[in-house]
This record gives C-alpha cells, structure tokens and sequence, in this order.
C-alpha cells in the first residue's frame, strides 16, 4: 500500500471505528484517516431511543470506548461531498481534497424525515426524528418539557421503544401505524400482538390502520395536530417520525457506483460495485449502509441496520482491505439484533420476513415470555425471543445450519400448541 | 478542523454487545453500581464510569461468561 495515501474511513460510528480498528490490529501501520459529519467521536446509538431519551443517560455519555490506540487523523464535522474515483480522492464539505489508497464507506443511514413539499409547506417546529445523537438530546429536552400528548407515527423498534420511554415518563402517548400490529414488517402481526396488550397495559394509545396524513401548526408555528388520512384527527404538541432509515449515499451519486437510498451494493467480499457491477478498486464498505448478498439468504440482497453487523462487517471488510486480490473471503453474517421495550428484552436472529410460518417453541405469548421460530417452505429461518435470551444461540446455530423447520423437538419445557401464518404485511411498493 | 491526532487521555468508557449478552449478571456481582437487570434480563449499564471504578470493570468484564464488556480505561498504549 502507498504510504503517503494509506487508508480513509468515510464515517465515524461504530462501523467507522470499529474497521478502523480491525485494520490496525491485522497489522496496519500507515496513515489512517477518519471522516465523520457529526462533530462527535464514534457513539453508541442503541442507548439513544433508551436511557438518553429517559433522562438516565446524557448524550455524550454513550462515545463508544476505542479498543485499540488508533494513532488516526479525525476529519470531525466534516461531510464527505463527493468521490472521484479515477484520482483516488475524497471531497470534503469544506472544499478539501483527501487522497486514499484504500477507502471503507461506512456513511450509515439517516432517519426518513417526514416529507416537505411545496403543497405541504415547511413543517411546524416539534417535529422530531430519533437517529442521531443530536436527534436525541433535542427530543429529550421536548419530553422533559412536558408536551401534552406526543405522537409517534410508526410502530417500528424505534417507535415502540420511544413509546416505552415517554410512558414511564408519564407522558400521554399516541402511536399511529397503517398496519394491525407494532413490528409488523419485521415480525409479523401474529408475534406483533404480544406488543399490543403491552401497549395496553402501559396504557398507550395505539392506532393501528392509521396513515398521518399532514400536520398542523398553531399561530407560534408550532405542531399542534396531526391529520389523518380518513379525516380525523389528533391533537399533538410533540410528534416522533419513527419511519425508518434511508441509507447514506447521496454523496456517491457522482461516482459512478451502485448506490441508491437503500444502500450500496457489494460483493460477498464487502467490495463496493461499480455501475457495471464490477468490484471498485480499492473500496469497500461496511455497516448500515452496505447492501450486500448473503449466502444465508440467497439471491437476495440486504443492508441490515444491526449493531452486531456493523461490528462484523467492518472487521470484515478491513481484514480483505489488507488481504491479496485473491484473497477475498465471503462475508458470511447471521443478522441479530435486540430491543427492550415495556420492560421486556426481545432479539431475534435471522430474517423473519418471508417466513409462512411461526411457532412458540418455549413460554406463550401471554405471559409474554417465549422463543417463537419462523419457517418458509420447510426450512428454519430466524428466531425471536421475548425473555428468553438463553435458548437463542442454540436456534441461532440451526438456523445457520438451515435445518427442517421446526427445530429442536422433544426439549424440555416444550410444547408447540401455538403455530400459524406469522401475518406479514405486503411489501411496500417501491 | 483538522484535528491531527487523537490526543491526551480518554475517560473511562464501556459497551456491552447485548446480542451475546445473556444475562447472567455477572457483571451486577462484580460491579454492582455500574450494571443492573432490569425485569427478567434488560441489561442497564453505565457506559462511562468515573475512573476509580476501572478495577471492577475489569472484573465484570472478566466475570461474564460470554465476553459481552468491552472497556477503554483512555490511557495511551
């Protein structure tokens, strides 16, 4: 590798730090760049929608712990603008140009902001989005304000852990959704139950089969409802976009790669594609934003948000940066992610989505402690778990193995009684 | 705003992969103010501890049965 070159991370979160990371550990030593557009340090983002929003954390609590001496140059508040890959160059925000020999692209995702148009007009102000570490000191200084009501417009993780929080703060919360159930799209509606009776329990008022049509704002510009699409409407002075990510590459739109708002494609070997398909020199990416084919799901292509992906990629990508062309081992990774909501703490490994059915293999879903696993023509293909963490890795080793569906009969503590259709709801039209 | 190199020492700071945690709570033994379980297994962690407590950190990270802590004390290698 060039010396004076050497390596530039675009991204300075957990999959920007941790590549950066697994690079100097297998042996690195040359010049080391990390760019990132926040002015912050890598941070956790997993306490935000949690602990930060409850008041337990402050934001700058969660700067994520380095586990090596990095020896690297932060390029802090500085967005990367653009890529010119025939010079081998990074564009700054600020003008500047940064050469690389290598480049690992791990510009995450952004929260999906509510639309603005000329018809809708600018959005009132109290409208927030939960992503970044800004997002959510600023969300939870609105909540600490004591809004009336708060209304989170979709059901997601996010959605329902920022509904989780709001209650134990005491705050009158509505969470609107189009679909029957919260979770729906990640683990369908017959799982996605269990989290209705929470919501009642906790006592949120959940609108499911509800589309926010617009927002309203009072004399001060402030939100103060929200229309809905069948001509109701709900009075709110704090409002939560919980809609979802739409990854980082607005940037790359000049560079020639695969990239759109869903990611950016690669290889197995997590190398970026040129418009050609072809493995860009030099340049690989990792994280959130990375959409990548993976053998345990195949012929299909995916960016996961996850925690744990962020980790395994960035390792994974940094380790073939430092490898020889031929090389390039498979990036081979089961999706996992966690969440903890109303008191419980529910992970799932696997893609649910697609799967035909569902089965409780341990608990029941009314005591709100269970294993479910999820198959699709006769195959195990993810596994989720409410309060029972422990029986996970175990399904987590079948599924990779892609064993007949169901697996692990005849356990202790095991009746399956409670199976069915896991009640997805249609892709959403692209 | 080109910060050169990383400089001076870093306060304590720790991450928990909660997708290997299993919550043995461990860690709640061995560093009872920095870790708590909540319900039957959400793990609550202090993820920067003043620096006196770096001792038992170190220990609940070597406690836990499936390697989930991970810490920097700030101090340059």
């Amino acid at each position: 590798m060039s010396a004076d070159r050497g390596v530039v991370v675009v991204g300075a979160s957990l999959a920007g730090l941790r590549g950066a990371e697994a690079l100097r550990r297998g042996g690195y030593a040359g010049p080391l760049t990390l760019v990132g557009d926040e002015p912050y340090q890598p941070y956790d983002r997993p306490p935000l929608s949690k602990h930060v929003l409850a008041g337990e954390l402050r934001p700058d609590a969660t700067a994520l712990p380095h586990l090596v001496d990095l020896d690297a140059t932060w390029r802090l508040g500085q967005p990367a603008v653009g890529l010119d890959r025939a010079a081998r160059m990074l564009r700054l925000a600020d003008g500047s140009a940064l050469p690389y020999e290598k480049l690992l692209i791990a510009t995450g995702a952004r929260a999906r902001s509510w639309p603005v148009t000329e018809k809708t007009g600018p959005l009132p102000s109290g409208i927030h989005t939960l992503r970044s570490r800004d997002d959510a000191a600023a969300l939870r200084a609105a909540l600490a304000a004591g809004p009336k009501r708060v209304l989170i417009v979709g059901a997601g993780l996010i959605g329902c852990e920022a509904a989780s929080c709001c209650r134990d703060l005491g705050l009158a919360v509505t969470l609107a959704d189009p679909n029957p159930t919260p979770l729906a799209r990640i683990l369908g509606s017959r799982i996605g139950g269990v989290i209705v009776s929470c919501l009642d329990t906790a006592g949120v008022d959940f609108r499911p089969g509800t589309h926010v049509d617009a927002f309203e704002a009072d004399a001060a510009g402030r939100v103060c409802r929200a229309r809905l699409k069948q001509g109701a409407a709900i009075e709110t002075d704090c409002v939560i976009v919980a809609l979802g990510a739409t990854r980082d590459t607005g940037w790359l739109a000049e560079a020639g790669l695969m990239a759109d708002e869903g990611g950016l494609t690669c290889d197995v070997a997590c190398r970026a594609l040129d418009a050609d398909g072809q493995p860009a020199p030099g340049i690989y990416a990792a994280g959130d934003v990375a959409r990548t084919p993976n053998p345990l799901h195949v012929g299909r292509l995916a960016a996961f948000e996850h925690w744990g992906n962020a980790v395994a990629q960035a390792g994974h990508a940094a380790r073939n940066m430092l490898a020889a062309e031929d090389d390039q081992q498979e990036y081979r990774h089961l999706p996992a992610f966690w969440s903890s909501q109303f008191g419980i703490n529910i992970k799932g490994v696997g893609l649910a989505d697609g799967a035909d059915t569902v089965a409780v293999m341990q608990g029941s879903r009314a005591s709100r402690r269970f294993l479910a696993v999820y198959g699709r023509e006769g195959r195990t293909i993810a596994a989720i778990s409410f309060d029972q963490a422990r029986w996970l890795p175990a399904y987590a080793e079948r599924i990779e193995a892609g064993v007949a569906f169901p697996p692990i009969l005849g356990a202790t503590d095991q009746s399956i009684k409670d199976f069915g259709v896991p009640d997805f709801p249609q892709p959403r039209s692209r | 705003m080109t910060e050169p190199h990383e400089t001076g020492a870093r306060p304590l700071r720790v991450v928990v992969d909660l997708n290997r945690c299993q919550g043995y709570a461990q860690c709640c033994y061995a560093a009872p103010e920095q870790f708590e379980m909540r319900g039957h297994e959400i793990l609550f962690y202090d993820p920067t501890p003043p620096s006196e407590k770096q001792a038992e950190i170190a220990r609940a990270a070597q406690a836990c049965p499936v390697r989930a802590i991970s810490f920097d004390t700030g101090a340059k290698a």
